[in-house]
């Protein structure tokens, strides 16, 4: 909710600022816009089909059983990996790890999910590649990973 | 012909759902769920990001993205990039268009990468959600360490990645008689 005002406040404001300054140009920003978004189009829509389908075949109590009960490094590699090839809202992942917390999964697994959940993208990868180009996206998301394998560890130890 | 071409990923994910409705009717409702709920939230989000994008491309000229997160901007381009990733403003999926433009107009690779960190791992309002979730513990060493990571990751990127590997421009680069802003007066429109 607070993500839907605040980015159609700050809209409002430059709209408003670029009518003012020049119709002409407002209409032009719409219409690279409009292009943009025809462009993306297909990648939206593979991504909206995606995450239903890995949602739908490993709904959270799935994800519960896959990582929850287990220790050690098997399930932290199994979280990290789920963590990259899903893509759940952050609202939803949070009270996902809070649970598989409880049930008995370690922090090093939980923060290997979390952090490779925000940082690397499976689904989102073709998308990226279109806008950032196939080298930025694998170093980006390789690396990535690696570094929530490194984090998650290291708040193993801290916190653990 | 071209439209089934270029749609055809999605129709090969609808006709993967049909099949599924057929033999796990289980596993497709509960996908077409969760697949129309994330389409409804894309839907309300996606249409004032890519107009905020479209004014960014027409308003912002390439000399001013250079001098705030260009080579040579220090500390101060990172600074700005990091603002501009933490703002609430939806999933990453969208900050990749984003990015692309700010790359295109003179971004430093680094700064980009910085830009998408903050972006995807450190959301104001989703830092908040997560400690009360697991602990403020948890989420204050979670926070520094990616923040540490995604600035190191940034770092190697930019060491690794020329200027001529990166994708020609996309959104609007077409469009006849374009002109940037030109004017001192134009001032960037992110933040």
């Amino acid at each position: 909710m607070t993500t839907i005002i605040v980015i159609y406040s700050l809209l409002a404001i430059c709209l408003a600022w670029s009518l003012l300054k020049s119709r002409q140009k407002t209409k032009q920003s719409f219409k690279v816009a409009a292009m943009a978004l025809w462009k993306m189009a297909p990648g939206l829509l593979a991504i909206v089909g995606m995450v239903g389908l890995i949602l739908g075949i490993l709904p959270p109590e799935r994800i519960t059983q896959l990582v929850g009960e287990e220790a050690g490094f098997l399930a932290t590699a199994t979280a990290a990996v789920l963590g990259a090839v899903t893509l759940i809202p952050a609202l939803i992942s949070f009270p996902l790890a809070a649970s598989l917390l409880r049930s008995g999964a370690t922090v090093t697994t939980i923060a290997a999910f979390i952090t490779t959940l925000v940082m690397v993208g499976f689904v989102t990868a073709p998308m990226e590649i279109k806008a950032l180009g196939k080298k930025f996206t694998l170093l980006r998301n390789g690396l990535s990973f690696i570094a929530a394998l490194i984090i998650a560890g290291l708040m193993g130890v801290i916190l653990g | 012909m071209n439209l089934i071409k270029k749609f055809k990923a999605p129709l090969l994910l609808v006709l993967i759902y049909l099949v599924l409705a057929i033999l796990w009717p289980e596993i497709s409702g509960r996908s077409a769920k969760v697949a129309i709920d994330y389409l409804r939230e894309m839907a309300l989000i996606i249409p004032p990001v890519f107009v905020l994008m479209g004014l960014l491309e027409v308003w912002v000229p390439k000399e001013k993205i250079k001098k705030l997160i260009g080579t040579g901007s220090g500390l101060k381009g990172f600074f700005f990039s990091f603002l501009m990733g933490t703002l609430p403003t939806g999933p990453l999926y969208i900050a990749f268009p984003m990015a692309g433009t700010l790359l295109q107009k003179g971004a430093k690779v680094s700064n980009v990468v910085i830009f998408l960190g903050a972006w995807a791992a450190i959301k104001i309002p989703q830092l908040l959600v997560e400690a009360e979730f697991l602990g403020l513990s948890f989420t204050a060493l979670r926070f520094g360490l990616t923040l540490t990571a995604v600035i190191v990751i940034g770092f190697i990127l930019e060491r690794l990645i020329k200027a001529e590997e990166l994708p020609e421009l996309q959104a609007g680069s077409n469009i006849p008689g374009r002109t940037f802003g030109g004017s001192r007066k134009s001032r960037p429109l992110v933040n």
